[in-house]
C-alpha cells in the first residue's frame, strides 16, 4: 500500500543548523499493515510522516501510496487518501465550527459525492450521528456545540473518527495518546485499535511507550539519526521483550541510550 | 432629548447603517472567518465608487452594481494572489493593493479626483419615480438599501453553510487542519477575499448612487469603521448560525452610525466627525477587554471581602 524506497531530507542545507532527519529510508507497508515506530526525539519520526503527507518535498528517492507516485503531489491533494493525527489534541478540529461541521468538511470533500455547494444533508447527519455514538461520549448528543468546547481527549477522538469518516489509504498516528490522561488514552487507543482492525486501515504509529510499540498491531520499527534500524515481524516480534528491545536499540544504535522518556517507559 | 432623537437622524443612520454594513459583512468574512487583515478595504470601496459612478454616468445604474463587484473581485483576487503565491505577508499585500488602488480609481474617474451623478438616472432616483406616495417617498431609501443587504445576507448565510465555505470558515480556523483534509488553503482565502472585494465595491457603488457623487477620498477610514460595526455586531450577537452573526454586523453597523449620528448633534462641530468616530471605534474595540476586566475586578472584590469578614469574625 505504501511503499518508500529510499528517501533523503536535509533541513537548512549549507547552514550551520544543517540537520538531516532522513538517511536513504526505505519502508515497504503492506495492505492492512499496522506497525508501530519507537525511537528518541529527533530520530526522525515526525519527519517521515511529513514526508508522506507532503509537508515538504524529499530531497531524493521516491513515495507511492497505492501504487501510484505522490513523490512530488502538493499536500491538500495527497491528503485525500492520508489520515494524520498529532500529539496535540487542538490541531486536527476546528474549534469555531460545530462537531457537525468538523464532520462535514472530513466527509464531504473526502467522500467526492458533493460539489461545492452542496449542504449537509440529513442523510449525512444520520451517518454523523451513527459514527459519533461509536465514540461512546455523548457527542452525538452535541452536534450543533462548537469543537473548541470539547476536552482534549474528546477532540482527539474526533479527530480519529474524521481521519478515517473515509477510509484513508494510510492512517499516520503521531503520538496521539501522549497528552491525553492514562484513562483517556487508554480508550482513545482502544477506539484507534477498533477502527483500524474492523476497516484493515494500514496504519503507521509513533509511541514512546515500548509494551504498546510491541503489543499494538503487526509490526514495529525502531528509528534512528533518519534511519529505520529495526524492522520486526511476525515470530521474531512475539518473542521480543521490552527489555531485548532496549538492549537491541542500544546495539543497532550503537550508542548508549540516553533518553529518558523511552527509559521511563519500561 | 427628542431634539437629540429625531425620526429622520434615525432613518438616515438605518440607511448608511445598511449600506455600509456591506464592508463590515466584507470584514466579517476576511477578518474574523479567514483572520486576515486585509487592508485594502478602503481603496476597495473607493474603486467600487468610482467603477459604480462611471458606469452610472454612462447609462447604466443597475448595471453599474455588478460592474463595481466584478472589479472589487479583481482587487481581492491580487490581495489574494500576493499573499498566497508571492509570499507577501497578509498585511502587507493589502497595503499595496490599497496604494496602487489610489492611482487606479483616479484613472477610472478620468484622472479628477471627484464626479457627480446629479444628471444621471441611479436606482434610487428611478426608484423614487415608482410612487408620488408621502410615506413611501420618505423611506424607499431605506428600503432599497435593507433589500439589498438582507439579499446579501441570506445568499451568504446559504454560502457559508454549503461545503466550499465550510472550508473557507475552516481555513481561518485551523489551517493546519485544512492541509490534512484536502482543502487547498490558499484557493480559499483567495475566493474568500474575491467574495469581501466584491462586497466592499458594492457597498461603495450604492454609496455613490446614493450621494450622487463619487470622491477620490470615499474610501478613507472606512476599514475602521467597518472593524467598529463588526465589533459591536460580534459583541451584541455572540453566537448562533452564520446569518444570525451577519445580521449582528449589520445590526452593529447601524447602531454604529447611530451613535456617530447622536454624537455629532451634541452641538459639536462638523470637523469633530473624525474624531468621534475613533472614539467609538476605540471604545467598540476595547469593550470586550474591559467587560472581562470589570469581570474580575468585581470578583476579586468579593473574595477581598469574604476573607475580611472571615477575619474578623475569626477574631
Amino acid at each position: 500500500m505504501l511503499s518508500i524506497k529510499n528517501i533523503s531530507k536535509t533541513f537548512h542545507p549549507g547552514t550551520v543548523n544543517e540537520k538531516t532527519a532522513l538517511r536513504q529510508v526505505s519502508l515497504e507497508m503492506k495492505s492492512g499493515d499496522f506497525a508501530t515506530i519507537v525511537g528518541s526525539n529527533g530520530a526522525g519520526k515526525s519527519t517521515l510522516f511529513n514526508a508522506i503527507t507532503g509537508a515538504f518535498y524529499v530531497d531524493e528517492g521516491q513515495i507511492f501510496l497505492g501504487g501510484e507516485d505522490i513523490t512530488f503531489q502538493k499536500e491538500h491533494l495527497r491528503s485525500k487518501n492520508i489520515g494524520h493525527l498529532f500529539q496535540d489534541p487542538l490541531l486536527g478540529t476546528a474549534p469555531h465550527m460545530t462537531i457537525e461541521e468538523n464532520m462535514a468538511l472530513a466527509y464531504m470533500r473526502v467522500s467526492g459525492r458533493h460539489s461545492p455547494f452542496g449542504r449537509i444533508s440529513k442523510k449525512d447527519k444520520e451517518l454523523f450521528r451513527e459514527k459519533l455514538a461509536l465514540l461512546d461520549m455523548g457527542l452525538e448528543d452535541r452536534m450543533k456545540s462548537p469543537v473548541g468546547l470539547l476536552s482534549g481527549g474528546q477532540r482527539q477522538a474526533l479527530t480519529l473518527l474524521m481521519a478515517t469518516v473515509v477510509t484513508p489509504k494510510i492512517l499516520l498516528l503521531d503520538e496521539h495518546t501522549a497528552a491525553l490522561d492514562p484513562a483517556t488514552a487508554e480508550k482513545v487507543m482502544k477506539l484507534t485499535k477498533d477502527i483500524v482492525a474492523e476497516r484493515k486501515i494500514t496504519c503507521l504509529m509513533v509511541t514512546h511507550n515500548m509494551h504498546q510499540a510491541l503489543e499494538t498491531g503487526n509490526r514495529t520499527l525502531m528509528m534512528n539519526d533518519g534511519q529505520i534500524i529495526l524492522d520486526i515481524a511476525g515470530r521474531e516480534r512475539e518473542n521480543m521483550t521490552v527489555e531485548t528491545l532496549l538492549d537491541q536499540f542500544r546495539r543497532q544504535a550503537g550508542e548508549q541510550l540516553d533518553n529518558d522518556r523511552i527509559l521511563l517507559s519500561r | 432629548m427628542s431634539t437629540i432623537f429625531t425620526l429622520s437622524i434615525l432613518q438616515s443612520a438605518l440607511e448608511l447603517g445598511c449600506i455600509y454594513a456591506l464592508i463590515a459583512i466584507a470584514l466579517y468574512i476576511s477578518f474574523t472567518l479567514l483572520n486576515i487583515a486585509d487592508l485594502s478595504t478602503d481603496g476597495c470601496f473607493t474603486l467600487g465608487c468610482a467603477v459604480g459612478a462611471m458606469v452610472t454616468m454612462a447609462g447604466h445604474p443597475i448595471l453599474a452594481f455588478f460592474m463595481a463587484m466584478g472589479a472589487g473581485v479583481c482587487s481581492g483576487f491580487i490581495t489574494a494572489f500576493l499573499q498566497t503565491k508571492m509570499g507577501v505577508q497578509s498585511i502587507l499585500a493589502g497595503i499595496i493593493v490599497n496604494t496602487g488602488l489610489y492611482t487606479i480609481n483616479l484613472a477610472v474617474m478620468g484622472f479628477s479626483s471627484n464626479v457627480n451623478l446629479f444628471n444621471c438616472d441611479t436606482l434610487f432616483s428611478m426608484a423614487k419615480q415608482v410612487s408620488e406616495n408621502e410615506v413611501y417617498r420618505s423611506w424607499y431609501e431605506l428600503g432599497i438599501a435593507a433589500a439589498i443587504v438582507l439579499l446579501v445576507s441570506l445568499i451568504l448565510g446559504w454560502f457559508l453553510n454549503t461545503s466550499l465555505g465550510l472550508s473557507i470558515r475552516a481555513t481561518g480556523d485551523n489551517a493546519h487542519m485544512v492541509k490534512a483534509s484536502s482543502i487547498n488553503p490558499g484557493r480559499m482565502i483567495t475566493v474568500g477575499l474575491c467574495i469581501s472585494g466584491s462586497l466592499t465595491a458594492l457597498s461603495g457603488a450604492i454609496l455613490g448612487q446614493y450621494q450622487k457623487s463619487c470622491d477620490i477620498n470615499f474610501g478613507t477610514g472606512q476599514v475602521t469603521i467597518a472593524l467598529a460595526s463588526l465589533i459591536i455586531g460580534n459583541t451584541l450577537i455572540r453566537r448562533g448560525g452564520m446569518l444570525k452573526r451577519i445580521l449582528g454586523v449589520v445590526l452593529g453597523s447601524c447602531l454604529y452610525r447611530f451613535i456617530v449620528a447622536v454624537a455629532l448633534r451634541l452641538n459639536l462641530p462638523a470637523e469633530a466627525v473624525k474624531l468621534v468616530s475613533a472614539v467609538i471605534v476605540a471604545v467598540a474595540i476595547s469593550f470586550p477587554c474591559l467587560r472581562e476586566k470589570a469581570g474580575f475586578a468585581k470578583k476579586r472584590m468579593e473574595m477581598r471581602r469574604k476573607v475580611a469578614g472571615e477575619i474578623r469574625t475569626g477574631e
